[in-house]
């Protein structure tokens, strides 16, 4: 801290401290136009040392912190997206609806971080689904699972790395309704799943959480556009 | 849980924890072979402990204020659905086993984790008296099924945003934060299941997500309008979502609302209820 007061002039620093600013006036949007000012201003790089060239690194420090979540609602918005494009034939109409719901969810939340973000945003990713057979609701149902016990576990997992407490908190109002969504589809994949031992500690009754280590492994299964999270190696 | 991280994590905030632990540093240094000694299964309880070897007495006030009011609020879950489940002809045994009986473990365990982690500042349950009616409000709901899931779904909605609302006052304390968000996290999948579980049985066209039109309050219980006031927020960061690109009907009110839940003060929630559900013993 006394670095940052003694050097004003530190470009990371400084780009710190708007962040922190930025934050208590709320203005989120505003926030990437102002770091666009300093320096060293690309929040992510493509590079070809984070496995094939055309990784994306989502940064560093709280922007890095967004841009993963915005990779992950990006993912989680393409696929709910083609599944709702092409139901498997045996989805009831009750499915059908939360289906589509979740889709709206995950679309809102992926261009708030886009909005949010602004030229601080990674770039869209190109998703590769051709693990999943969108014809079969088995196959839709289990990836869906996936996915959203996936996006609680990171949520979770990064929050307690996120310094602007405006940020921490709008990550959290996301994870709740990412929980929701993941029990109403672990129930509907398998009637009583919704707090399973892969889900949920059964001696602490705490959520499992993942670093973005392995949250970035198991989404890059699911991208053709691979990213990657050096800043954050937990 | 990485024990490892979580010494690193408070070290950061508080140099002297080693000290504190232990004056020999060398003990901490050497977690390899506690790690290694101790089940995965018995980490929480040893992380407990070393918590409250480190801070004993001396964990911040605001911080023991934060989880005694969380205890607080899952005592009352935990009584809810302990009274509910003992209760003979009021769960159908189908829901028992596939919901009810999980809820009522995870609630069960919060209440032990956080007494835990508080050691002896943890405000013992018998501080408090628990009105399952709220004065009579919900006088039935330990003997008709429709009461009991409307309060379930009341309780598991204000309990996200109970906890939604403290996570900026434990940002000073990372591995307390993590627990916190994590069982946060674990109320959503809760308040997901009772709305769910309610909507299956009474046709209400009650989404597990919060969806807030003219009110917060999409459940139609009047009693509980005030535990979803401020639902209806449709801006997040400064980003009005309605006026975001769009697909299908993503930027409808009742879409966004849904799609964000919000936070509830300290304050808000034990005005909810203190006095009605929970009364402190004078």
């Amino acid at each position: 801290m006394k670095t940052e007061t003694q050097n004003p002039y530190n470009a990371n620093m400084a780009r710190r401290a708007f962040l922190r600013y930025a934050g208590a006036s709320t203005a989120v949007a505003g926030i990437m136009a102002m770091q666009s000012c300093s320096k060293d201003n690309s929040a992510y790089e493509e590079d070809g040392s984070g496995g094939g060239s055309g990784t994306v690194d989502v940064g560093s420090g709280d922007t890095g912190i967004l841009n993963y979540a915005y990779a992950l609602e990006q993912l989680e918005a393409a696929f709910y997206i083609q599944v709702v494009n092409s139901f498997a034939a045996d989805f009831t109409s009750d499915e059908r609806a939360l289906f589509t719901d979740i889709r709206d969810h995950e679309v809102s939340h992926r261009e708030f971080f886009k909005a949010a973000l602004g030229s601080g945003a990674i770039k869209g990713l190109t998703p590769d689904f051709s693990k999943i057979d969108f014809s079969s609701r088995t196959s839709v149902l289990n990836a869906a699972k996936t996915f959203e016990d996936l996006g609680v576990a990171a949520y979770d997992g990064v929050a307690a790395k996120i310094q602007n407490p405006d940020y921490l908190v709008i990550a959290g109002k996301i994870v709740s309704v990412e929980a929701r969504h993941a029990a109403v589809i672990s129930n509907i994949r398998s009637q009583g799943s919704f707090v399973d031992t892969d889900q949920v500690d059964g001696s602490t009754g705490l959520n499992i959480t993942l670093g973005p280590t392995k949250v970035v492994a198991a989404a890059n299964l699911y991208l053709k556009t691979k990213i990657s999270a050096k800043s954050f190696n937990f | 849980m990485n024990l490892f991280n979580i010494i690193e994590d408070i070290e950061k905030i508080d140099p002297e924890l080693g000290d504190r632990i232990n004056p020999r540093r060398n003990v901490i240094k050497n977690m390899a072979s506690f790690g290694s000694k101790v089940a995965v299964a018995a980490l929480p309880f040893a992380f407990s402990t070393l918590l409250k070897k480190a801070y004993g007495q001396t964990l911040p006030t605001s911080v023991v204020e934060v989880l005694n009011y969380a205890l607080t609020l899952e005592y009352l879950e935990a009584e809810f659905y302990n009274q509910g489940r003992a209760q003979a002809n009021l769960i159908p045994a189908a829901d028992k086993s596939a919901y009810f009986d999980k809820i009522s473990r995870d609630e069960n365990n919060h209440v032990t984790f956080l007494q835990k982690a508080l050691g002896s500042s943890a405000t013992p349950k018998s501080a408090f008296t628990f009105d399952l009616t709220a004065n009579g409000t919900f006088a039935d709901v330990l003997t008709n099924y429709d009461t009991f899931l409307k309060v379930s779904v009341a309780f598991e909605d204000t309990g996200v945003r109970a906890y939604k609302g403290q996570v900026t006052a434990l940002q000073s304390v990372p591995d307390i934060l993590t627990a916190a968000v994590s069982i946060h996290a674990v109320e959503a999948r809760h308040a997901a299941i009772a709305r769910y579980v309610l909507n299956k049985k009474l046709n209400l066209g009650l989404k597990p997500w919060i969806v807030s039109t003219t009110t917060g309050n999409d459940t139609g219980i009047a009693a509980v309008n005030g535990n979803y006031e401020g639902e209806d927020n449709v801006s997040q960061g400064g980003v009005d979502l309605t006026k975001l690109p769009a697909t299908g009907t993503s930027t409808s009110k009742a879409s966004v609302t849904a799609a964000f839940d919000e936070p509830l003060t300290k304050n808000a929630t034990l005005a909810l209820l203190v006095g009605s559900f929970i009364k402190p013993k004078s």
